[in-house]
C-alpha cells in the first residue's frame, strides 16, 4: 500500500507565531492563495487601465492626448502579457490552486509549504521587475505580447533597450516561481489526497487545476528557452533569432538567426497557455454549475477525460498561430486538423454543462449567473475559433479585429466570468461573510452585456477588414464609413464595463466588514472545503483528524435522501434518508449518466 | 501508480472507503521523489528544446562548426566520477551503513565543482583562442548549452551543500537518506544530459 507518512502528522505544519509569519512570510496555503490573488488582481487592474487608454485613443482619435503611437504599442504589449500570464495564470493556479487543492483533497497544506511560500515571493519579484519597466528609459517594450524578433530589438520599437530586457527577465523569474508552485500543486494532488479520495472522486475543479499545472510545467520551458536565447541576442549580440538586419541604413552585427524558430518556441508555450487558463476555468465552472443546479455533473468521467485529452492535444496545435508566417501546406493541413479535433472534447464539455442544467433545481444566485454567462461567451468564442483554425479563413482574418474579438471572448471574457463565479462562490468560505447578492447580480449584467457590446461589433469590424494593431485608422478608403462609429460605441461600452468592475470591489470590501455572517456550507455543497470545522478554515484546515471520503463530489438530489446534497465525507451508514412514501420519483434529477 | 487504476471507475456507483487504512498517494514513494521526477521531465524539455533549436539553427548558412577542446573528455570523466561516488554513498546508506557515507557524498560534490571549474577553463581557453560568444552561432550554442548545464548543477550543489552541512553538524546519514537519494538521481540525470550534449557538440 502506498501511504503518505506526512499527511496525518501535526509536526510537519509550520505554525505561525507572529503577525509577520501569519500574514507576510506565511506558509499557509490559504494565505499564500490570497497573496497570489491580491497581487494578480492588482496587476490586472493596471492592464485594465491600459486597455481603456487604448480604447480612448481608438474611440476618440485626436480628441484626447493620453497616449502617442509608442505608448499605444507599449499598452498593447503590457496589457496582453499581464492579462494572460500575470493575472489569469497566477490567479487560477496560484490563487485558486493554492486555496482549493489542499482543502478539496482533504490535506492540511501543500506538500512543500516553504517552497510554496517562496513561489509567491518570487512571483511578486517578477511582477515588480515587469512594473519597473514603466519607469526605465524608453519605457516598457512595445513589441506586442508575442515579442517577435527581429522587431523586438530594433530601434523603431519602443522599449527596445531596457524594456524588452526587463520583460524577458520578468518572464524567466515568473517561470521559476510557477515551477516551484506547480510542483507543489501536482505532487499535493497525487500524493496528499485524504483517505478514500481516489483520483476519480476528485472534484472537477481539482482535475482542471491539476492538468493545467502539468501543462504549465511542460509548456513554460519553451518560453524560458526562448527568453534566454532572446536575452543573449539582445544583451550579448548573439544571433539565435536575429537575422542580418539593416537598420536606418546601417547593417547591424546580427547574422543568420531564425525569427521563425522563436515563433515556434513561443507558440509551443503559447497555445498550451490558452488551456493553462481555460482548464481551471472548465473545472471551477463545472463545480459551480453542479452545486447551484443541485444536480450531479453530467458525464463526470467524460469531463475528466476531456480535460486530459484537451491537455494532450494542446501541445500539437501551436502552429495554427503561425499560418501567416508561412509553412508547408501539409503542415498547415496537419495543424488545422488537430485544431479542429480539439473542438470535439471541448464541445462535449459544453454539452455536459448544458445537460447538467437540464431539469436541475436551479438556484439563480450570482455565481450561477456568471457560470451560465460563461457558457454563452465560451460557445461564442469557441465557434469563431473554428473559423480561425482553418488556414484559408485565417489568412484574411488574421490581422483584423476578428482575431481580437475571438481571443477576448474565448480566453479573456470567458475565464474572467468563471473567476467572478468562483470568487463569489468561495467568498463565504474564504472570508466567513456573505457578499451582497443584488450588487453581485448588477455586476454580472453590467459585465456580461457590456462585454458583448464591446466584442460583438469587433467581429463585424474584422470581417470588414479593419486591421488590428493600428494606433489610428485615419480615413482609409477600404473601410466602411461606420467603422469609426462602431469604434466609438465599443469604447463607451469598454469604459462602462471597466467602471462597473468597481461594483465587485465595493461589494467585496463592504461584505468583508458588514456582510452577513456565512454558514459553513451556505450553498449546500458536497466538496470537502465546505466541511471544515471552522469558517474560514484555520491553519491545518481539519482540526484533529483528517476527513475520510466515502463518495464522489456530486451526490446532489439523490433519490430518497433527506437533503438534496450528501457531502463527500458522509459514510453510507449515516446517509440521511426519508421514507419511501415521501420520495417523488418525478422530481428525481439525480440520474448519473455515462 | 496503484491508485491510477481507478481512472476507469464510475465514481457515482461505488460508495464507501476505497483503499486502505491510511491516505494513499498515486506513487508508492516520498513526495520529494515525485516532485524530482516532474522536475526531471521539465529539465528534459528545457534541454530538448535547446537541442532542437541547435539543430534548426545549424541548418542555416552562417554555421561554422567548432572544434571542441580535448579537455572536455577530462571534465566528462570528473562528472562521471561524481555520479559514481554519489551512487556509492547511496548504496551504503541504503544498506544502513554509516561509514564513509559523508566522505563519499562530499567527494561527489567536489568532483562536480572540479567539473565546473574545468568547463570554465574550457571557456577561457576558447576565448583565448579567439572563439567568442557572438560571432559564430556554433560557439554561441556551445557557451549557452554548457552554461545552462552548469546552472542545473549549481542548483544540485545547493541541495548538496545543505545536506553536507547537516551531515557535518552531526546528523546521521539515515536522517538525510532522502536528500542523498534525490541528489544521486539528479546527478545521474545531469550526467546523461551532459553525455548527450557532448556527443552532439562534438559531432556537429
Amino acid at each position: 500500500m502506498a501511504y503518505v507518512p506526512l499527511a496525518d502528522q501535526e509536526l510537519e505544519l509550520h505554525h505561525p507565531h507572529s503577525w509577520v509569519t501569519k500574514y507576510v512570510w506565511s506558509q499557509d496555503h490559504k494565505v499564500i492563495a490570497i497573496q497570489y490573488g491580491g497581487t494578480a488582481i492588482a496587476v490586472g487592474l493596471v492592464a485594465l487601465v491600459l486597455s481603456l487608454l487604448m480604447r480612448m485613443q481608438l474611440g476618440f482619435p485626436e480628441t484626447f492626448d493620453l497616449i502617442d503611437p509608442n505608448s499605444y504599442y507599449q499598452s498593447v504589449t503590457m496589457h496582453g502579457m499581464i492579462m494572460v500570464i500575470y493575472l489569469l495564470t497566477a490567479l487560477f493556479l496560484g490563487g485558486f490552486g493554492n486555496y482549493l487543492i489542499p482543502l478539496m483533497c482533504g490535506a492540511r497544506d501543500m506538500v512543500f509549504p516553504f517552497m510554496n511560500m517562496l513561489s509567491y515571493w518570487v512571483y511578486l519579484v517578477s511582477v515588480i521587475i515587469l512594473m519597473a519597466s514603466f519607469f526605465v528609459g524608453g519605457g516598457p517594450t512595445g513589441a506586442g505580447w508575442t515579442l517577435y524578433p527581429p522587431q523586438t530589438s530594433l530601434a523603431g520599437t519602443p522599449g527596445h533597450d531596457m524594456g524588452i530586457v526587463l520583460m524577458l527577465i520578468s518572464l524567466a523569474v515568473f517561470i521559476v516561481a510557477f515551477t516551484m508552485g506547480g510542483l507543489n500543486y501536482v505532487v499535493t494532488v497525487l500524493q496528499y489526497r485524504c483517505r478514500g479520495l481516489t483520483m476519480m472522486r476528485l472534484p472537477l475543479s481539482i482535475w482542471g487545476i491539476f492538468v493545467a499545472t502539468v501543462l504549465g510545467l511542460f509548456a513554460f520551458p519553451a518560453l524560458l528557452v526562448a527568453a534566454i536565447m532572446m536575452l543573449f541576442d539582445t544583451l550579448l549580440g548573439t544571433s539565435f533569432f536575429m537575422p542580418a538586419v539593416i537598420e536606418s541604413g546601417t547593417a547591424l552585427d546580427y547574422e543568420g538567426g531564425s525569427p521563425i524558430l522563436f515563433q515556434h518556441l513561443f507558440w509551443f508555450f503559447g497555445h498550451p497557455e490558452v488551456y493553462i487558463v481555460a482548464l481551471p476555468a472548465f473545472g471551477l465552472v463545472s463545480d459551480v454549475l453542479s452545486t447551484h443546479a443541485r444536480k450531479n455533473i453530467f458525464g463526470y468521467r467524460m469531463m475528466v477525460w476531456a480535460i486530459i485529452v484537451i491537455g494532450l492535444l494542446s501541445f500539437i496545435v501551436w502552429a495554427h498561430h503561425m499560418y501567416v508566417s508561412g509553412m508547408h501546406p501539409y503542415f498547415g493541413f496537419f495543424f488545422a486538423t488537430t485544431t479542429l479535433i480539439i473542438a470535439v472534447p471541448t464541445a462535449l464539455k459544453v454539452y455536459n454543462w448544458v445537460l447538467t442544467l437540464w431539469e436541475g433545481d436551479l438556484r439563480m444566485n450570482a455565481p450561477m449567473y456568471f457560470a451560465i454567462g460563461f457558457i454563452f461567451t465560451f460557445i461564442h468564442g469557441g465557434l469563431t475559433g473554428l473559423f480561425l483554425g482553418n488556414v484559408v479563413i485565417d489568412l484574411p482574418l488574421s490581422d483584423t479585429y476578428f482575431v481580437v474579438a475571438h481571443f477576448h471572448m474565448v480566453m479573456g471574457v470567458s475565464p474572467v466570468l468563471v473567476l467572478f463565479a468562483a470568487l463569489y462562490h468561495w467568498f463565504p468560505k474564504m472570508s466567513g461573510r456573505m457578499y451582497h447578492e443584488g450588487m453581485a447580480k448588477l455586476h454580472f449584467w453590467c459585465t456580461f452585456l457590456g462585454t458583448y457590446a464591446i466584442y460583438l461589433p469587433m467581429h463585424y469590424l474584422g470581417i470588414h477588414g479593419v486591421p488590428r494593431r493600428y494606433y489610428a485608422l485615419g480615413t482609409t478608403e477600404f473601410m466602411v464609413p461606420a467603422t469609426q462609429d462602431a469604434n466609438t460605441a465599443i469604447t463607451i461600452a469598454a469604459l462602462f464595463v471597466g467602471a462597473s468592475q468597481l461594483l465587485f470591489f465595493i461589494n467585496i470590501f463592504w461584505s468583508l466588514r458588514s456582510g452577513k455572517k456565512a454558514d459553513p456550507n451556505p450553498w449546500g455543497a458536497n466538496t470537502l472545503e465546505w466541511q471544515t470545522p471552522e469558517t474560514p478554515p484555520i491553519h491545518g484546515n481539519w482540526g484533529d483528524k483528517l476527513p475520510t471520503v466515502y463518495r464522489w463530489a456530486y451526490d446532489y438530489s439523490v433519490p430518497g435522501a433527506h437533503e438534496d446534497f450528501i457531502p463527500q465525507n458522509t459514510p453510507e451508514s449515516e446517509e440521511p434518508t426519508v421514507d419511501a412514501e415521501h420520495f417523488d420519483p418525478d422530481h428525481d434529477t439525480s440520474k448519473a449518466d455515462l | 501508480m496503484k491508485s491510477l487504476k481507478h481512472l476507469a471507475d464510475k465514481p457515482w456507483e461505488r460508495k464507501g472507503i476505497i483503499g486502505g487504512l491510511r491516505p494513499e498517494g498515486a506513487f508508492d514513494t516520498a513526495p520529494a521523489k515525485v516532485a524530482l521526477g516532474f522536475f526531471l521531465i521539465v529539465a528534459t524539455i528545457i534541454f530538448s528544446l535547446f537541442t532542437i533549436s541547435y539543430f534548426i539553427r545549424m541548418e542555416l548558412p552562417d554555421w561554422r562548426p567548432l572544434g571542441e577542446p580535448g579537455q572536455l573528455w577530462l571534465n566528462t570523466g570528473l562528472l562521471a566520477l561524481g555520479s559514481v561516488v554519489f551512487q556509492l554513498a547511496r548504496n551504503k546508506v541504503g544498506r544502513g551503513e554509516n561509514r564513509n557515507v559523508f566522505a563519499l557524498f562530499l567527494a561527489g560534490g567536489l568532483c562536480t565543482l572540479a567539473f565546473i571549474v574545468g568547463q570554465i577553463m574550457v571557456w577561457s581557453d576558447l576565448m583565448a583562442g579567439g572563439v567568442y560568444l557572438a560571432p559564430n552561432p556554433a560557439a554561441s550554442f556551445f557557451y549557452l548549452l554548457t552554461g545552462v548545464h552548469i546552472a542545473h548543477l549549481l542548483g544540485g550543489l545547493w541541495v548538496w551543500s545543505m545536506t553536507s552541512i547537516r551531515l557535518a553538524s552531526g546528523k546521521e546519514p539515515k536522517d538525510v537518506r532522502l536528500s542523498i537519494e534525490t541528489c544521486t538521481l539528479y546527478w545521474h540525470f545531469l550526467l546523461v544530459v551532459w553525455l548527450v550534449l557532448f556527443a552532439i557538440l562534438s559531432n556537429t
